[in-house]
């Protein structure tokens, strides 16, 4: 600001109702937009699966055949080998999230979505998947076959 | 940048001939200007009805297993719910309370004369619509006082001679109000009712801006007697910045309001136990509802009931053809129509305060 030309009081005046005005808009869209954006964002679904899940009985299986439980709020695949081993993965297709499925006649996992294999240990073998299936810990506790998360060593 | 963009849609579009006639228009200036306010304010609270009711339906899941339970989720879980869920309801009933201050408005300044008509029309169509707004609104949450609610209103309905009883079973979804009525109520809600209404607030705000403002008769008489005492501002921005101040009080008093008193949610719908004592409907049908129960059951030899519900509607009916009992002769209008409408205005305001305070 230069001392000679003092700024006019009009002009200074209206400046500052200006940036009165602008901010009280400009805080009042804040505050009715903030609540809206937070609103948006839905609440966390707790997850209720835990680590461990009674994934079937060991009569319902047969051998060379898969079943889907759920585990948590996901989906996992269970399979019986053909000799009477279990194996349990995660059932979600790495590449974009369908749930896949065990394909007896060619002893694969396969995800009919878009013809993505994997084999028995869950790598991705052929098709578009890009990272193998988790693969979860079985055990059997009498009648039940039960799975859990594999702890990390 | 931003003239640059608006020559661009001008020179495709000419939206200046489509402005044009706002930029003309004129609002007249005198001691009763500010009723003009009112349309404005519930049209404002109606757009905020509608992003607010969008918002809720983010979560809300219509049927008697899981409305109640998604309306508590949005009051309890959900960052910031209880607050849409207050503005929504505090909204709806502000709404309707300016909605009738706009229309008692229009009948004491008398803008509903000739050419008006079928502006006042519309505006009749529209309250009687928000109205349905409230009731179809008011059930969605499955509360045990809505519950009751929809069951005496519908049953109102179901009082009408010959086309009582098929449109409550329509209203109803059945004999019964269940499930299937919270499934109508919520289709009513957010898709009949929304899609009507916008439509005829098009139609409204058209006739508004094809008509222009109406002067009260007195001063019309004046003004045409007089053309220099004619006094009038610019729509805009004189106006619409004034409009624009008053959308602001009202966010104001609605936020506050939505943040201070949150609307309850009550109880959970049961329909096997009874109804709760006290129970009244919402304030904007008490006036209705005071006259039903002031009425003896058996007048001469016809049921009471039907005679309140065939009463409130013919009353209704000619309320809304008010302008053509009017006389169309510019600066005259009858006398008997205004004694009407201040008896009709306290009737109201009676008998709202009436079933307030009664048991």
């Amino acid at each position: 600001m230069c001392a000679d030309h003092p700024p006019q009081p009009e002009t200074s005046r209206r400046h500052a109702i200006e940036i009165f005005l602008g901010g009280g808009i400009l805080a009042s869209l804040a505050s009715f937009i903030y609540p809206v954006l937070r609103f948006f964002v839905p609440p966390a679904v707790v997850d209720l699966g835990g680590d461990e899940v009674v994934a079937a009985k060991s009569v319902e299986m047969k051998p060379n055949s898969g079943k889907i439980f759920r585990f948590g709020s996901r989906p996992g695949l269970l399979i019986m080998n053909n000799d009477g081993t279990y194996r349990a993965l995660s059932a979600t297709c790495t590449h974009l999230g369908c749930t896949v499925q065990y394909r007896s006649d060619l002893r694969e996992i396969w995800c009919a979505c878009h013809n993505g294999t994997y084999d028995l240990n869950g790598r991705n073998v052929s098709g578009p998947p890009p990272r193998p299936l988790d693969v979860f810990d079985v055990h059997l506790r009498g009648e039940e076959i039960v799975v859990s998360r594999k702890r990390e060593a | 940048m931003i003239a640059t963009l608006v020559r661009w849609f001008d020179e495709r579009l000419h939206l200046d001939d489509l402005i044009a006639p706002l930029r003309h228009k004129t609002v007249p200036t005198h001691r009763l200007s500010y009723w003009y306010f009112f349309g404005g304010i519930t049209l404002f609270l109606f757009v905020i009805q509608v992003l607010t009711g969008i918002l809720l339906l983010l979560y809300y899941r219509p049927g008697a297993n899981e409305a109640f339970e998604s309306v508590q989720y949005i009051m309890t879980r959900v960052q910031f719910g209880w607050l849409i869920r207050s503005i929504h309801s505090w909204s709806a009933n502000l709404m309707i309370f300016t909605a009738f201050i706009h229309m008692f408005s229009v009948v004491f300044l008398k803008a509903y004369r000739k050419p008006r008509e079928l502006t006042w029309v519309t505006g009749m169509l529209l309250l009687f619509l928000v109205m349905g707004f409230g009731f179809s609104g008011y059930l969605l949450p499955w509360n045990t006082l809505a519950f009751f609610a929809t069951k005496v209103g519908t049953e109102i309905a179901g009082q009408i001679p010959i086309i009582g009883k098929p449109m409550m079973i329509f209203l109803r979804g059945g004999e019964e109000v269940t499930g299937a009525t919270l499934t109508r109520f919520f289709g009513f809600h957010v898709a009949v009712l929304p899609g009507i209404v916008t439509v005829l607030i098009a139609v409204h705000l058209f006739l508004v801006q094809r008509l222009g403002m109406s002067v009260p008769p007195k001063l019309e008489a004046e003004w045409t007697a007089n053309p220099s005492a004619r006094r009038e501002m610019k729509f805009f921005p004189n106006f619409a910045l004034r409009e624009l101040m008053a959308w602001y009080v009202a966010i104001g008093a609605l936020g506050a309001l939505a943040a201070m008193f949150p609307w309850n949610l009550g109880v959970k719908a049961d329909p096997f136990i009874s109804a709760p004592a006290g129970i009244k409907p919402e304030w904007y049908f008490l006036f209705m509802f005071q006259t039903l129960k002031l009425i003896p059951s058996k007048v001469w030899f016809v049921d009471g009931e039907v005679l309140g519900v065939l009463g409130c509607s013919l009353a209704g009916l000619l309320w809304m053809m008010l302008p053509f009992f009017e006389s169309d002769k510019a600066p005259r209008t009858k006398v008997w129509i205004t004694g009407l409408s201040i008896f009709a205005l306290f009737y109201v305001i009676g008998m709202t305060i009436y079933g307030f305070l009664a048991n």
